[in-house]
């Protein structure tokens, strides 16, 4: 399983993205500037968790339209796996390789706490080593995780099975519509989630809930 | 030629921060506000001098990069 994660500046989880696929994968990732024009030959890539350029403009918005972006949007619908996790998610979906958009949390504070999340979807390259309805521990840090998108592009997602996590228990932090954590695109092969599983993988994160998610992706 | 672009949301798409601004707006004691929305406002120089042609590149600024078209409306005043 070769992997790569982006670097953008102003991203700062993408050595524990590093870290969590290595250590579960035991294949060191491929770290990619944003300015490379072409990815290397590679099955997934990672957009990783930051404040990518400050969250000028809009948060992902400028990193969404970064070199590197162009390259992993063509070979993302051709069918490479791409995640992307937290500002990643932003990135991805600014990029247009996701529906809707996700704006400043309804409360209007940085939310960084563990949520529980149920894996909707366990048919997913991620989320296959996972049960269906399971609930997952798992960190969110951010200011801006309020997924919106309009009706019928909800209609759908919830329609086709494209939910793939979502807040349990009341633990919505940040007034996602449908407690929308984690979402997939119509292919099946890019995955956008707020949440940080790559800091639920080892004892010394508290608990491991998230590691079959990265342990799936050696079977990927 | 100077291009003014005011970026808004949409009907619709909630507003955290002017709601905020709203709520304090009642606590300072401004009676009959009954909304704010936050917006954002941009002045772009283009080197460009033909106002058809300009007016072309800012739309295209603007869908491209300056506004996200899920979200929000922009409206632009060239000069």
């Amino acid at each position: 399983m070769k992997s790569a994660v982006v670097v953008f500046p102003g991203i700062n989880r993408e050595t524990d993205m590093a870290r969590a696929l290595e250590a579960t994968t035991g294949v060191k990732p491929h770290m990619v500037w944003h300015t490379d024009s072409t990815l290397p030959d590679v099955d997934l890539v990672v957009v990783p968790g930051g404040f990518s350029y400050g969250d000028y403009l809009r948060c992902g918005a400028i990193a969404a339209r970064s070199p590197i972006m162009s390259d992993i949007k063509s070979k993302a619908l051709k069918g490479l796996k791409v995640l992307g996790v937290c500002n990643g998610f932003q990135i991805i979906t600014e990029a247009g390789l996701l529906p809707g958009v996700l704006v400043r949390n309804a409360g209007l504070k940085f939310v960084c706490r563990e949520v529980e999340l149920t894996v909707e979807n366990n048919t997913t390259w991620f989320t296959k080593r996972m049960a269906k309805g399971a609930t997952v521990h798992c960190p969110v840090a951010h200011g801006e995780g309020n997924y919106i998108c309009d009706a019928e592009t909800l209609k759908r997602l919830e329609g086709e099975n494209r939910v793939v996590f979502r807040y349990a228990n009341g633990s919505n932090p940040n007034g996602a519509m449908n407690d929308i954590a984690g979402i997939m695109n119509e292919a099946g092969n890019v995955i956008g989630m707020m949440p940080h599983p790559e800091n639920m993988i080892e004892p010394l994160h508290g608990k491991t809930d998230c590691r079959p998610l990265f342990e799936g992706l050696l079977a990927a | 030629m100077k291009a003014k672009v005011k970026v808004t949301l949409k009907n619709g798409v909630l507003d955290p921060q002017g709601k905020a601004i709203e709520g304090a707006l009642s606590s300072l004691g401004f009676a009959g506000v009954n909304g704010v929305r936050q917006g954002k406002y941009f002045e772009i120089d283009l080197a460009e001098t033909d106002k058809t042609k300009a007016e072309a590149q800012v739309k295209a600024i603007c869908e491209k990069l300056i506004a996200n078209t899920v979200i929000e409306n922009f409206e632009v005043e060239l000069t």
